[in-house]
């Protein structure tokens, strides 16, 4: 590693820290509900939805509840609750 | 095809740019980012953690046409066949308007992307010159009394080969319109509607939402030109007035709009009625 290299920001996650702490409702999935269209995916801004085995998995290290989720869920899979 | 945009990043909750700037990841291969002064700036990362996974150009407001073309020029001179997106606020299209316009007239190779927040966003809502009618913002307290430009249709003027309006609300219609749009050489315009849930105040949520309905009620109207003009899918129906969604329940979803008289909703109204005139007079050309 150069000295110089420490200078060149490299894109990873997380650059504003861990915004899941940012959260104060949490978006849970109903398993039963989801049928994985991914619509959430797409319009997720923070882009923390992926496809899981059975539904969508949700990164709740940097997910900011936003609740968007929530909003564009055509089956109505995705819950906001209040954190704890 | 790729998602650019990492998690964790520093854009609000609910942001409309962190959606746009995601479509942008799906629809083009290889491309480099050029981003004058804007919320995008802060989005795209803090040191030493980047949030966008493409090469990115921070820029000075108006330099930003000046600096695209001469990337694309040195691509095109190496023989590399990529394309380089500007990707600015309304503030960088206000301030920076001059050398949009003569970037259009050069015929640049280049896209140009305004998401557009309708304000100042990033330097505490300022109304700009794309700001909604009557709209509150921190310079127009009691709503804007001006009225507002329409970006696209005076890039639209400046005959480049392609230009279209795009909403955060459509992301289906955006990714096509960027698909399109890679293959076309010479300057191309999209103006893309943004709802900013701390600006415009409205709960985080709503975004998608909010941008849906500013095109089911005709407020923002999605179009674009390839040669031709064409009303898109999404807001076709809406050129029977009757047909669109009440403008009431529009504002009411805003606390910028908090306390507009009767009045007021009519002369929005009737602005926007205004508005899809000329779209229709460019349909006939």
């Amino acid at each position: 590693m150069q000295p110089i290299d420490c200078l060149i920001s490299t894109p990873d996650k997380g650059s504003a820290g861990k915004t899941g702490l940012w959260r104060t409702y949490k978006p849970i999935v109903d398993e039963k509900k989801c049928n994985s269209c991914m619509v959430c995916w797409l319009y997720c801004p923070e882009n923390v939805i992926t496809e899981g085995e059975k539904c969508i998995e949700i990164d709740y290290e940097y997910c900011k509840g936003c609740g968007i989720c929530c909003e564009v869920c055509a089956k109505k899979a995705i819950k906001m609750v209040l954190e704890e | 095809m790729k998602t650019i945009v990492m998690p964790g990043n520093p854009s609000c909750q609910g942001c409309p740019h962190a959606i746009g700037l995601k479509a942008l990841g799906l629809a083009l291969e290889d491309f480099v980012l050029v981003i004058p002064a804007g919320c995008s700036t802060i989005i795209a990362g803090i040191h030493p953690k980047a949030t966008l996974n493409v090469p990115v150009l921070h820029v000075p407001f108006a330099s930003a046409p000046a600096v695209a073309a001469g990337i694309s020029a040195a691509f095109k001179r190496e023989n590399k066949k990529k394309n380089v997106v500007i990707w600015m606020g309304d503030g960088g299209a206000d301030i920076g308007f001059a050398t949009i316009s003569g970037s259009a007239v050069r015929n640049d190779d280049i896209i140009v992307i305004v998401s557009d927040n309708e304000a100042y966003m990033n330097t505490g809502i300022q109304a700009s010159g794309t700001t909604f009618w009557k709209a509150k913002t921190t310079t127009s307290p009691a709503g804007k009394r001006e009225d507002r430009k329409d970006l696209a249709a005076i890039m639209l003027m400046h005959r480049v080969p392609y230009v279209a309006t795009a909403s955060v609300g459509y992301m289906n219609d955006f990714i096509k319109k960027l698909e399109k749009v890679k293959s076309i050489k010479g300057f191309r315009f999209i103006h893309l509607h943004s709802p900013c849930p701390p600006g415009w105040r409205f709960d985080s949520s709503k975004t998608v939402e909010i941008a849906r309905m500013a095109v089911k009620c005709g407020a923002w109207i999605l179009w674009e030109f390839d040669g031709k003009f064409n009303l898109s899918p999404a807001s076709k129906p809406y050129k029977d007035k009757n047909k669109r969604k009440d403008l009431k329940d529009y504002l009411k979803m805003q606390g910028r709009f908090k306390g507009l008289s009767e009045n007021e909703i009519l002369e929005i109204e009737k602005a926007i009625d205004k508005q899809w005139k000329y779209i229709e007079c460019f349909e006939n050309i």
